[in-house]
């Protein structure tokens, strides 16, 4: 057996189902043994369309996604989907090849230093230099990948040790003397918590991505508490966007409610989030009221690196749960509900309606028509934050986003990846026009495996986050960010790809659309033409507090509200 | 404050990158480190001399300890041992100052290493404030260059910096 089937079978055992990728010289043997493997390959027209894909399909299912390059440039063209990875928490396995042992280091053709460009952008690394640790190396990839606080592992395999001659072991033990997670909670710490939050006045339940897997949990303790619950970008569906206890979305395009109620609150539990600055806005203004924040997480450098913490839990967000749920006990809310009831009520996410088509009803209306009943992907802007306000996800895994990093591009391989690991669903991408040109040549992909994904893109002609910005912080000085005079026709690029392309450009049309889209038999790219000038709101300046939030835009403040 | 850390490794290739990489990558000040193996096959340990506030110094402890291949990281705030290695090269012009470069070198008690004509190697293991000094010392008579180890520490008493238990990772 050579070293690149010796891989195979590694990955076998790991359960692999899927590999994204891209081949190239240095990965050639790998892909030999591949055709004749039961994994299944998905062929992917850029390296970054995998890494990403791979991204999706691991927060779809809560299993490893994986991904395999080339070396130098295939590789190279991971790095972004990696950073991305790693700054999400997401567990991914990315395989490369390198140049024979022998040239590393000569700088031979389509070498780079993998390892070393990726050393800050993934939780581990690792160059295989023995074709007999191969087994070792991948158990612990995938090991490191998806427990404790999950990230991207690269594998960086040397085309020569790919085709040694493999004589080793696959039964192979673990042995990571320097990597245990804490996982339970310290009982002490526990008990405070719940003490604290019994003697709260004003106390709020905030989750992040850590909690998505704790989604039951998280419902049962919020329901027996009463605690009011926001979830973070990355904590969208982790609890029901239906419920009534749910408050919204934080930080810089949160809701009224959910940044009143963090600037008020007395007791802060913190889940399984980091505290962006998207969040916290200007960390010494954070919570100001806030006298004791518990923190639950299960990476113990995330406490108390952005906040002070009263009351640290190392732990996973589940297991930590469970037991504060045998103390959960009803807390008397009723004064604090009425204050948030009337925030809610009072300042409810919503637009003002213009001539012109809008994004925010372009989602609204496919929020109604499926009833939430998707997963929805998107790219980064506008688009991204109108479909988080107005496409508010009931179900865990179903939000899937670049958070972190904020990365354009990402919204058609996520949905590729997130339909190849939940096929059953309905997936919908709702994309920028500038975002969805970063990564568009995965419509071939969509093609190649007949993958029913619908691609809705808010075409408003700008790179539109950065006009707002230009808008509101640069004086109006649109420098470089108008789309509209060289986008092409979203529809018939589409249908250049064999896909159905729509394009809908009036109100009147809407329902039309959107009907049109979700009843196509099959992928879809359909365009939205609509207001160019639209902003987000709410809208919390960076470097502000929650005190500083513009509800609405400035010189729109006398209009009649929707 | 200046910190002394020690931290026990696994002596994989490019572990020294993954830690001068972190202090890079997040801004911490690294001013010294040292390395060496230890007396357990696969193990190195790295001495640490950072700067910083306690926020700055909980994070680099505990962003240490997310490094797959770090086994255990402490800050030697207790009793401990910090010893520095040095060598200079001083310029002795004449007799005169060849007796006056010995007294320091007695004072310190400093060893001379190489001899020449123009010149004398002096070696000095102490504590950083005493190679400072020491430094400082010769100065005036002409350093052609000086090479320091960076601090190397170790918990006085009972206390090792032990590999905890190993425990399967849930
Ligand atoms: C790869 C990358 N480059 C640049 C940016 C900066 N950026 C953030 S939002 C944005 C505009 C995105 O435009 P579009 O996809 O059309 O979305 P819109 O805001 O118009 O809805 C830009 C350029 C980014 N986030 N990612
Ligand atoms: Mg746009």
């Amino acid at each position: 057996m050579k070293g690149a089937e010796a891989l195979l079978k590694a990955l076998e055992r790991e359960g692999v189902e899927v590999i994204f990728g891209h081949p190239g010289g240095a990965i050639m043997p790998t892909y030999d043994a591949l055709y004749d493997s039961n994994i299944r390959h998905i062929l992917v027209r850029h390296e970054q369309g995998g890494v990403h894909a791979a991204t999706a399909y691991a927060r779809a299912s809560g299993r490893v996604g994986v991904v395999m390059a080339t070396s130098g440039p295939g590789a190279l063209n991971l790095v972004t989907g990696l950073a991305d990875a790693y700054m999400d928490s997401t567990p991914v396995v990315a395989i490369t090849g390198n140049v024979p042992r022998a040239l590393i280091g000569t700088d031979a053709f389509q070498e780079a230093d993998v390892t070393g460009v990726t050393m800050p952008i993934t939780k581990h690394n690792y160059l295989v230099q023995d074709v007999n640790e191969i087994p070792r190396v991948v158990k612990e990839a995938f090991h490191i990948a998806a427990t404790g606080r999950p990230g991207p592992v690269l594998i960086d395999i040397p085309k020569d040790v790919q085709l040694a001659e493999f004589t080793g072991d696959f039964e192979v033990a673990l042995d990571l003397p320097g990597y245990k997670p804490t996982t339970k909670g310290h009982p002490k710490q526990i008990e405070r918590a719940l003490d604290a939050l019994e003697k709260a006045e004003r106390p709020i339940l905030m989750v992040g991505g850590g909690a998505q897997h704790a989604h039951g949990e998280l419902l049962t303790f919020a329901e027996k508490t009463g605690l009011p619950v926001i979830t973070t970008l990355m904590g969208l569906g982790a609890f029901p966007g239906n419920h009534p206890l749910w408050l919204g979305m934080p930080g810089m395009h949160g809701t009224v409610a959910a940044n009143r109620a963090i600037h008020h609150a007395d007791v802060i539990l913190a889940i399984g989030l980091r505290f962006d600055d998207r969040v916290t806005g200007k960390v010494s203004r954070f919570a100001p009221h806030a006298h004791t924040i518990i923190h639950v997480d299960i990476d113990p450098a995330e406490i108390g690196k952005v906040v002070r913490t009263h009351i640290p839990i190392v732990g996973d967000a589940r297991l930590v749960l469970k037991e504060m749920l045998k103390g959960a006990k009803p807390l008397r809310l009723a004064g604090w509900w009425r204050e948030l009831e009337e925030w809610r009520t009072r300042y409810p996410l919503r637009w003002k309606p213009k001539p012109h088509l809008q994004s925010q009803e372009v989602i609204r209306a496919f929020f109604e028509a499926t009833g939430g009943n998707a997963i929805v992907t998107t790219g980064v802007g506008q688009h991204q934050m109108f479909a988080a306000q107005f496409f508010p996800v009931t179900r865990p895994r179903s939000f899937i986003t670049s958070g972190g990093l904020g990365t354009m591009g990402v919204g058609l391989p996520f949905a590729i990846g997130a339909k190849l690991a939940r096929p059953e669903e309905l997936v919908i991408d709702f994309d920028g026009d500038g975002s969805f040109q970063m990564t568009l040549q995965e419509l071939a992909t969509v093609v190649k495996y007949g993958l029913d994904v619908k691609v809705v893109i808010l075409n408003n002609g700008y790179l539109g986050m950065v006009r707002q910005w230009q808008d509101l912080f640069h004086a109006k000085r649109y420098s470089e960010v108008y789309l509209a005079d060289s986008n092409p026709d979203f529809a018939r690029l589409a249908e250049a790809y064999g896909i159905r392309g729509i394009r809908v450009e009036r109100k009147e049309d809407l329902r039309k659309g959107v009907e049109a889209v979700l009843n196509a038999d099959g992928p879809v790219v359909a365009e939205f033409k609509v207001y160019h000038e639209e902003g987000v709101f709410p809208m919390i300046p960076a470097g502000g507090a929650a005190e500083d939030m513009i509800i609405e835009h400035p010189e729109e403040k006398e209009e009649v509200e929707a | 404050m200046r910190h002394v850390i020690s931290v026990l490794v696994q002596d994989h290739p490019r572990v020294l990158n993954r830690i001068t990489s972190l202090f890079a990558r997040r801004g911490f000040n690294l001013e010294s480190l040292a390395v060496g193996t230890t007396h357990v096959p696969g193990l190195s340990r790295i001495s640490l001399v950072v700067s910083g506030d306690d926020h700055t110094l909980e994070q680099v402890e505990k962003q240490l300890n997310r490094l797959i291949e770090v086994l255990k990281v402490t800050d030697h705030s207790e009793p401990h041992v910090e010893r520095e290695l040095c060598l200079v090269k001083v310029h002795v012009a004449g007799v005169e100052e060849r007796l006056a470069v010995k007294d320091i070198q007695e004072a310190f008690r400093a060893r001379v290493v190489d001899v020449a004509q123009q010149s004398l190697i002096l070696e000095l293991t102490g504590d950083s404030k005493k190679v400072d000094s020491f430094i400082e010392a010769l100065r005036p008579y002409g350093i052609l260059e000086v090479m320091r180890t960076g601090a190397v520490a170790m918990s006085r008493g009972e206390r090792t910096l032990k590999v905890r238990e190993k425990r399967e990772a849930v």
